[in-house]
């Protein structure tokens, strides 16, 4: 292997890392109040509202269900409006963000609805309004969960951004794509894939330490 | 006595899939300041339902569910939020935050209702010293038992200085010992803090340790109100019977035999009546199931005997009975 490929692995490492850091903290920014909604506006819980469940839970599926590669292409323009350029590292973390909110609030719903009913009816009847029981009741208790699938999520974005790759993204994907397969340079291929995989198991054990860390049951 | 809770006539009906069911049917009753007040019924009989009503975590469908004069009903979310903090519960499930230590949950209730942090610490520390868990302060709930779990639950009930405790099947899940414990710290809260207490349970021993008045929910409906040691002693309704007394699986020697059964409070339990009744009338009985309980610090006992079977003799033993002062009621077999 060629030294500029070297460098061009230890610059993708850390761009991919760019990438899924950014990608993953705004898709929480998002994702998580979307996940809170979703869960106390739903059937039986504090705060029902079939309306605004319906209408959430709608965008949620249908972005969840476009295939990314599609939304990738489909979000070129609005990258372009947001970031000013449809191609690089910074214009990758766009779509990643995008792609990975429905995901998240999805996961945070989930993570919410395994907290015992009992917590949130001993809540109520100390008086607490819905907001507080969730921000002090609900969310503490499901932090461990949370933390979980937080993991996951970030290993997902991990692997979303190497498909980034293809239109013109940065990181490991790219190098992956343009010098592993059209140059058939299969050590760099390897080279790149081991590295994901790496970086997913990374990532993987340190949301496990955490959530089992924080796990108080 | 002020009342703390009256209820009117309270209906309660669910919808599910289209089909009804009524949860509670015509209830109305009162609780006392100061008392400990039981609610006893079957599981299903629609007890943890009411309990709900009294402090709005269930709507009434008819009726009106009043404490301290106001109908919750009528209540705003943040005014029913502020009668909720006069208004404190314990459940079954204890219902403790995993994620938060012992005295972490103990101040969730004054953080609810605003208490400043170093005052809140204060008063979780004696709460906590008040249950007789001082030392567990900073440990989190899945490291203690039960029982214990629940002494948490109560100090957190109870640091908010409520007017009331409603207590869901508090001790259903505890053994006996710890119920026992459990119960004994509760008397002694509504002993010193002149805290009135609901209890809702479907045990009768429960009742008879320490509630004052008891209702008897049976199938929605308010079967029976009255103090302990009157329903015990003399329960009127089907359901009421159904908890005082044990099934009865006894059959008379004779298809015409007759049983009774003799039902005698503290006043009596000293004489030795059916003694004195082989000695006065030559009779014999003969004693099919016999027991005597504590309601209340007084001893309550109830036999099942079977009569001889002149009916000359019958009315004799029954007439001794009555004059001394036994309740006596005849006892068909499949009661």
């Amino acid at each position: 292997m060629s030294d500029y490929i070297k460098d061009a692995i230890i610059s993708g490492v850390w761009e991919t890392f760019v990438m899924t850091f950014f990608a993953s903290l705004f898709s929480y920014l998002v994702g998580m109040p979307l996940g809170v909604i979703l869960y106390s506006t739903s059937r039986g819980r504090l705060l029902e509202n079939r309306g605004v469940n319906f209408v959430i839970g709608a965008i949620v599926n249908i972005t969840r269900s476009l295939p990314f590669l599609i939304l990738l292409v489909l979000l070129i323009p609005f990258t372009r409006f947001v970031v000013g350029q449809s191609i690089g590292t910074t214009a990758a973390i766009v779509p990643l963000t995008i792609g990975a909110i429905p995901i998240v609030a999805r996961m945070v719903e989930s993570s919410l609805n395994e907290v015992n009913p009992g917590i949130i009816e001993a809540a109520t009847s100390m008086g607490a309004s819905p907001i507080y029981t969730i921000l002090h009741f609900i969310i503490p208790e499901a932090t461990p969960s949370l933390l979980q699938g937080g993991a996951i999520n970030v290993a997902t974005v991990l692997g979303y951004s190497a498909m980034a790759g293809v239109i013109g993204g940065g990181g490991l994907g790219a190098i992956a794509l343009q010098y592993g397969y059209y140059r058939y340079q299969k050590d760099v291929l390897w080279t790149t894939v081991t590295l994901l995989i790496i970086m997913v198991m990374l990532i993987q054990e340190l949301g496990i330490r955490l959530s089992k860390k924080t796990r108080k049951t | 006595m002020d009342n703390v809770f009256e209820l009117q006539n309270v209906y309660k009906t669910y919808k599910n899939d289209g089909k009804e069911f009524t949860a509670l049917k015509d209830v109305s009753l009162t609780v006392k300041e100061g008392e400990i007040f039981g609610i006893i019924g079957m599981s299903g009989a629609g007890k943890s339902t009411l309990v709900r009503t009294l402090n709005r975590l269930e709507e009434v469908s008819s009726g009106t569910v009043s404490f301290y004069g106001k109908d919750l009903a009528s209540l705003k979310a943040r005014e029913l939020r502020e009668v909720r903090h006069s208004i404190s519960m314990i459940f079954q499930g204890f219902n403790l935050v995993n994620q938060r230590t012992v005295i972490q949950n103990v101040e969730q209730s004054l953080r609810i209702i605003g208490t400043p942090r170093a005052v809140r610490r204060e008063k979780a520390k004696q709460m906590l010293e008040i249950v007789g868990l001082s030392e567990k302060a900073n440990e989190y709930p899945a490291r203690l038992s039960g029982g214990q779990k629940q002494r948490v639950a109560i100090a957190r009930a109870l640091a908010v200085d409520p007017k009331v405790l409603l207590c869901d099947e508090a001790t259903s899940a505890l053994d006996p010992k710890i119920t026992g414990e459990i119960l004994d710290l509760l008397k002694k809260i509504n002993e010193e803090r002149k805290l009135t207490i609901v209890i809702i349970t479907h045990e009768m021993s429960v009742v008879e340790k320490i509630c004052d008045r008891v209702a008897i929910i049976d199938d929605g409906n308010l079967a029976e109100i009255g103090e302990v040691k009157d329903v015990f002693s003399n329960p009127q309704s089907k359901a009421a019977k159904k908890l005082v007394f044990p099934s009865n699986p006894f059959d008379p020697s004779d298809v015409n035999g007759q049983i009774v059964r003799l039902v005698f409070d503290g006043t009596q339990s000293n004489v030795p009546f059916i003694s004195n009744l082989v000695e006065q009338t030559g009779l014999k009985v003969n004693i099919l199931s016999a027991n005597t309980k504590s309601v209340g610090g007084i001893g309550y006992g109830q036999m099942i005997i079977e009569l001889p079977k002149p009916a000359k003799d019958r009315q004799t033993a029954i007439d001794f009975f009555k004059a001394g002062g036994l309740s006596v009621s005849e006892v068909t077999v499949n009661e």
